[in-house]
């Protein structure tokens, strides 16, 4: 009934709209976070304001790229463009850079580009692939064990390349494995397993082992109908015990200082006050800045371009990873509210949209958006404001950056081309 | 069930993200404040401070630029041992003193700056600045100190010190290592005098270098330099008071009594106010303050509480005729002192004997004003209410309360009323004859120099005073109205002719016939007050003081004086002899009662005042004698003109 070219054009506005607030709000403040002294030329690529602007530039002609190939092709090719990031995430231990400690980079002249942004969309392509296929059955360890190994394959090259942060992403298709059939007792199983972790770091084995006991015996006495062997309670309990003692061993042995000291921060587990006050000026010297820089913008802020600390550059890397701090002191509680209430009202969206695919692919793909931006968005922002340890991964849209810019604007913009599509498919 | 978990999940973090914003920015975050905000530098520019003139157009205070060395601890680069002896020899400090010196700072604060060695000579500074840059952290800040172009009125200017921690929490103009007004009058005029700083905000980066002013220092403010001043000494007449009241004890306080402006001030001992300027101020101000025997820093003008003795009696006499107790030709007899019934209540002098109240001031006759003063307090039925209507009526004055004018110290002395006496000795527990005391400035009745001066005004221009005022003129600015508008008594007009005739008399054959002063008329009284201070906890009398009391002339007087001098036995001994001179330098410009000035040059009060502390005992009054001192003025012939 409809004709052709209606069909082609119906996108979802909604998205498109919140994406270009993210896009164009962002851009003002890393204006904000980069600019020193006057602005000669907003065009001024030496400045990375106007480098970000170039990004923004080519970002628009991504998106008409990414629109104009058929939504099938997504879905035809997804194994290919996954091989593709493998292969290029393989290829960085042979032709990478490191820059700062992380070998994440291709230099192609004066530019950089980072592949594990863009092995986000390919592994999101590759899971919706996987498990759209009629083959396969997530309720089946078989099912299971192969697709943990195509995100597993990304995150253990990306953890080898000394980028802890942007492997911790690839926990997000969690949600998308949920969605598709994983058995309850893995989500009880994982929440546990994150619960004893924090409780045996903060209060010690020994406490831990005595909660997990009585956790355990109380489940045990009060499911009197199908309680099983006692055994089962033992190996249970057992468990849960080496587990804690094993996170402790791997926070003591298995992290590196730095990373340890941004947990011990986290938890407050630091009590020497001469060990606090050098943290203090090293891992938590980014974090007491954007803190302080947030705090200070009050109800509506200092103005654009009037932020003291922003333009001081007080907090180091707020044009990247520290970017919501600008927004904080420069447009206040107001601005970053309407920050945040943009990326739920994005990854809403995107979560009913994906409800109202037709076709699996299309939705599992949009199920992998909305949880990669939402780990993105949940540990950017946790971060930047002190809930949750520091973890170096950009705010999608918003940090400033080409690769993470059109990694995101991939992964977003394949799934309004499927989307657009649906009414196509039967 | 599953599509719930994620959607679930991202509304919680939306919320839970938005609280946490809600305590960073809104709960725990308070008003932006400009100058709590570490990122943007504070640089002042001092204005330069008001002069200060005499009423004749003598500058009196000046400024001169002194340096401070500030330092911003964080900022310190540590220095080898060659830098650092380098840097404590440029300060003249020593190694332990520079450590102690940046603790200090240190824990005042790492990221602010506080002084470090204060006030360098001008050419202390002209080296050090040359080799400032080798030394990061520290800056040198330029102030402007004071520079007295006199050696005189310590009191009255008073001087600039180091603002307090106190102060800056009260007054949020300060910051630490700026100079305010600590007493005199840079003290009450310190908001006139000292402008208002200029202020510039310097955007700094997180190495706390500077990368430009503040939003274009749209919000830099220039100084404004503060207001020169005029004050109402006369410094000729203030010097000749110190000069005066050289090894002496007390204070001398003239006014002229048709405007209210204090023309000298003098306390004594004193000191010279160059002792509380640079370097060495500190060390001074503690030595002076420390001296709790000649205590110079104690203003006797303004703060020490006398008894006021016989001066005191022209009030008595005034109340009495304005409540129509006693008529101006009655006469009372008195028998050597006042007997009530066979007990003598109080003693008396040797003279005429009826008096009237003519002779009773002239002659100074306790029993006289004990009469009269006992009618005032058995006027009414209860003595209480005598004496509430006594209390007002003497209040009227200026007595018994602060004057509440611009100086920075005073006391409020003492006008005991019926409640007073109610409480001491209980409701109706007593009368007037327990209370005689008053009647000749004695008992509970106390007051000082200078509300002994605005008395002397208020009975000079019958009936009213202007409340005595240090300002005579602000550059760009009028005084106070509360100085320019007259105070009237209680008492009506026509009651003061007598009472003023009384007072000439005092100098035509009272007790002040030999201090006369040719050629001008000149109204007195004189008075002598016991006194006793406590030596190991006991009661120990001491020699008298020596009061006097004036103005002149008797018509439209000019001048209006008090003057106390601590144990200088009868009135006319000391006081009247200072009060008598300082009149006819005011008046004439020069001295004709040579005689007066060497005797008073020539004698000191030293060895009277040390008997107390000589743990020996004593003899007081008749049976001491004075001691004669070699003064510089006896060996200059020309000492009137004593130079400034």
């Amino acid at each position: 009934m409809l004709r052709e070219n209606q069909r082609r054009f119906k996108f979802d506005w909604i998205t498109i709209i919140l994406f270009l607030l993210l896009l164009g709000f962002g851009y003002l403040n890393i204006l904000s976070a980069s600019h020193e002294g006057e602005i000669t030329s907003y065009f001024d690529t030496s400045q990375l304001y106007g480098k970000h602007l170039v990004f923004i530039g080519l970002t628009f002609l991504l998106i008409v790229l990414i629109l104009s190939f058929e939504a099938k092709f997504y879905e035809q090719f997804a194994s290919l463009i996954y091989l593709v990031a493998i292969l290029a995430l393989i290829g960085l231990f042979i032709f990478g850079k490191d820059v700062n400690g992380a070998r994440s980079w291709y230099g192609i002249g004066s530019m950089t580009i980072q592949p594990s942004e863009f092995a986000k969309f390919a592994t999101a392509l590759a899971v919706a692939k996987y498990i759209s296929d009629l083959q396969t059955n997530m309720q089946t360890l078989k099912d299971q064990l192969r697709v943990t190994a195509i995100i597993f394959i990304p995150a253990l090259l990306i953890l080898l390349q000394n980028d802890a942060g942007s492997t911790i992403v690839y926990l997000a298709f969690f949600f998308v494995f949920y969605r598709e059939g994983l058995q309850q007792v893995y989500l009880i199983i994982a929440l546990s397993l994150i619960l004893l972790a924090v409780l045996s770091l903060k209060f010690g084995i020994l406490i831990t082992a005595i909660v997990t006991i009585l956790v355990i015996a109380s489940i045990y006495f009060f499911s009197k109908k199908k309680r099983g062997s006692i055994l089962q309670y033992i190996v249970a309990l057992l468990v849960c015990i080496s587990f804690s003692y094993g996170v402790k061993l791997f926070y003591q042995h298995g992290l590196k200082v730095h990373q340890q000291n941004r947990i011990s921060l986290w938890l407050r587990l630091e009590k020497d006050p001469a060990k606090l006050e050098r943290m203090k000026k090293a891992e938590a010297y980014n974090l007491i800045q954007s803190e302080q820089a947030i705090s200070s913008g009050g109800i509506s802020g200092k103005g654009f371009l009037q932020g003291t600390r922003t333009t001081g550059k007080f907090v180091p890397e707020q044009h990247t990873d520290y970017i919501f701090s600008t927004v904080g002191e420069e447009w206040g509680f107001l601005g970053t509210s309407f920050v945040v209430l943009i990326f739920v009202l994005l990854i809403i969206r995107i979560l009913y949209l994906a409800e109202g695919q037709k076709s699996q692919f299309s939705r599992v793909y949009g199920y992998g958006v909305a949880s990669i931006l939402f780990v993105h968005f949940t540990i950017n922002i946790g971060m930047v404001m002190g809930l949750i340890p520091t973890v170096g991964i950009p705010l999608p849209f918003f940090s400033y950056g080409g690769s993470g810019l059109w990694g995101f604007t991939i992964l977003l913009f394949i799934f309004i081309k499927l989307d657009s599509n649906k009414i196509n498919e039967w | 069930m599953r599509k719930l978990l994620l959607l679930t999940t991202v509304i919680l973090v939306g919320l839970v993200f938005i609280a946490r914003l809600f305590y960073l920015q809104v709960y725990n975050s308070s008003a932006y404040n400009i100058f709590e905000d570490t990122a943007i530098r504070k640089e002042y520019n001092y204005p330069k401070r008001g002069y200060v003139y005499d009423r004749n157009g003598k500058l009196l205070v000046a400024n001169q630029p002194s340096y401070d060395v500030m330092v911003i601890p964080r900022e310190v680069k540590p220095l080898d041992s060659l830098e650092l002896n380098e840097f404590c020899e440029l300060l003249k400090i020593t190694r332990e003193e520079y450590d102690k010196k940046l603790k200090r700072a240190t824990n005042y604060s790492p990221r602010l700056s506080s002084p470090f060695v204060q006030q360098l000579s001008k050419k202390d500074y002209a080296v050090l600045q040359e080799k400032m840059r080798k030394f990061e952290g520290f800056y040198i800040q330029k102030r402007s100190l004071r520079s007295y172009q006199t050696n005189i009125g310590a009191n009255v200017l008073g001087d600039l010190g180091e603002v307090n921690r106190q102060t800056i929490k009260n007054q949020p103009y300060y910051v630490l290592g700026d100079l305010i007004g600590k007493q005199g009058v840079e003290k009450t005029y310190e908001e006139v005098l000292r402008g208002v700083k200029g202020i510039k905000f310097i955007q700094k980066d997180r190495f706390n270098k500077n990368i430009g002013p503040f939003k274009e220092g749209a919000l830099d403010t220039l100084p404004q330099p503060g207001k020169d001043i005029t004050i109402t000494i006369d410094s000729e007449l203030q010097a000749y008071g110190e000069l005066l009241m050289k090894n002496k004890r007390g204070g001398i306080v003239a006014i002229d009594p048709q405007s209210g402006e204090i023309l000298a001030m003098v306390t004594g001992p004193s000191y010279n106010p160059n002792l509380l300027v640079g370097r060495e101020r500190n060390k001074n101000f503690s030595r002076l303050f420390r001296d709790t025997i000649n205590m110079p820093t104690f203003d006797r003008g303004l703060q020490a509480q006398y008894a006021p003795g016989s001066p005191f009696k022209v009030i008595n006499a005034l109340i009495g005729l304005q409540e129509g107790v006693v008529s101006v030709n009655e006469t009372f007899p008195c028998r050597m002192g006042y007997y009530y019934g066979n007990r003598r209540l109080t003693g008396c002098h040797h003279h005429k004997s009826p008096v009237s109240m003519n002779s009773g001031i002239a002659q100074s006759c306790n029993a006289y004003f004990v009469n009269v003063y006992r009618r005032i307090v058995d006027k009414y039925d209860d003595a209480g209410d005598g004496m509430n209507i006594w209390a007002k009526h003497a209040k009227s004055f200026g007595l018994g309360n602060f004057l509440n004018n611009d100086l920075s110290v005073g006391q409020p002395g003492r006008i005991p009323d019926g409640d007073y006496y109610d409480k001491a000795y209980g409701d109706n527990r007593w009368g007037s004859t327990y209370i005689v005391s008053n009647a000749i400035g004695q008992g509970e009745v106390e007051a000082t120099p200078i509300q002994l001066a605005n008395m002397a005004a208020a009975i000079g221009n019958r009936g009213y005073y202007y409340t005595p005022h240090i300002i005579k003129d602000i550059e760009g600015d009028t005084i106070d109205i509360k100085y320019r508008t007259p105070k009237y008594t209680t008492i009506d007009k026509e009651h003061f002719e007598p009472i003023v005739q009384g007072m000439f008399d005092v100098y035509n054959e009272g007790t002040a016939k030999h201090i006369r002063v040719p050629g001008i008329d000149i109204c007195g009284k004189t008075g002598t007050a016991e006194n006793f201070i406590k030596i190991d906890g006991v009661k120990t009398q001491l020699t008298d003081h020596s009061i006097f009391v004036a103005f002149a002339p008797k018509d439209n007087p000019k001048i209006a004086i008090a003057v106390f001098v601590e144990n200088g036995y009868w009135g006319g001994r000391f006081a009247g002899r200072m009060a008598s001179l300082m009149i006819e330098k005011y008046i004439k410009g020069h001295i004709t009662r040579t005689d007066l000035e060497k005797w008073i040059l020539t004698h000191s009060l030293e060895n009277e005042y040390k008997k107390p502390y000589s743990g020996e005992p004593f003899k007081i009054n008749g049976e001491t004698t004075l001691q004669v001192i070699d003064n510089y003025a006896i060996e200059n012939p020309n000492q009137s003109n004593v130079k400034l």
